[in-house]
């Protein structure tokens, strides 16, 4: 393991990770509710009534955030070099496993373990891997 | 829009900006964090680390808690169980992320940037989510 200290950014990494720590906060005191975005999505397919408009209402934050985030400073940088049957494949991997799971790096990653709970650390620790693995076999054994 | 709303929004804008500032809303990054065996980018621990920090406190507040300030219930997970969903699940999503670099948040977030790949991606995610709601309304 060689650390790439050009690409390492501590303060922004910190910074930003503090947000998004109170955001998820936010949402768990004034409405009560785990920032958990599969599960926010996913839970718009239920059709509850008097349950949609919060879900809508994150959501639509999540979209304007580049929008909004773009009105006052340039948007870093986003780079996508996936193919678009990657990018496909991706998606459906994602959804489908963070539905199954019950959560994604949000809710397990940050609300999870931010409550302490060994469910979400497990979670947490088996999708890790399962990212570690498969970039290791794209990136050193595949060569891609 | 009510004000329950109205907080929901803001919390995803605020969600939104961490994720672009942090990086992360870039799959490159992701994924040079996740490249553990090449140049590897620690950045996306120190994303979570700070997260952590802020959520172990104010979470504790919410634990203790019933209502939250809007006057709803604080509905914090109940489940426990470590079972074969779980890990078989996120193995899949763990198996995706690394193919592409995104996550749900990011897959969002990338997409409200217009750009086209992340549209892309957080289309089929909201399809396999949708086919997940297919699959468990079968079941019950």
């Amino acid at each position: 393991m060689t650390i790439d200290w050009n690409a390492f950014t501590p303060f922004t990494a910190l910074g930003g990770g503090v947000l998004i720590g109170l955001a998820s906060a936010w949402l768990i005191l004034m409405n009560g509710r785990i920032a958990g975005i599969s599960g926010i999505l996913g839970g718009l397919f239920d059709w509850t009534k008097g349950d949609r408009g919060w879900r809508l209402a994150f959501t639509l934050g999540l979209l304007a955030g580049p929008a909004i985030w773009g009105l006052f400073h340039a948007l870093p940088s986003i780079e996508i070099h996936a193919s678009t049957p990657m990018l496909v494949a991706a998606g459906l991997m994602v959804g489908v496993g963070t539905r199954y799971a019950a959560g994604c790096t949000s809710g397990h990653g940050v609300c999870g373990l931010s409550r302490l709970s060994p469910r979400s650390l497990a979670a947490t620790l088996t999708f890790m891997g399962g990212g570690f693995a498969t970039v290791y076999v794209i990136r050193h054994l595949l060569g891609a | 829009m009510s004000k329950y709303s109205i907080s929901a929004f803001i919390a995803g804008l605020i969600f939104s900006f961490g994720l672009l500032l942090s990086g992360m809303a870039n799959p490159e990054k992701v994924l040079g964090f996740l490249d553990l065996f090449g140049a590897w980018d620690p950045s996306l621990a120190l994303v979570m680390g700070g997260a952590i920090a802020v959520g172990l406190p104010l979470f504790t507040v919410a634990k203790k808690r019933a209502t939250s300030v809007l006057g709803t219930p604080i509905q914090l997970p109940a489940k426990r169980d470590i079972d074969r969903r779980l890990i078989l699940g996120s193995l899949a999503f763990g198996i995706g992320w690394g193919l592409a670099g995104f996550c749900p948040g990011p897959g969002i977030v990338a997409a409200g940037a217009l750009k086209s790949g992340a549209i892309v991606f957080a289309l089929s995610m909201i399809g396999g989510m949708w086919v997940f709601h297919l699959l468990e309304k079968r079941k019950a």
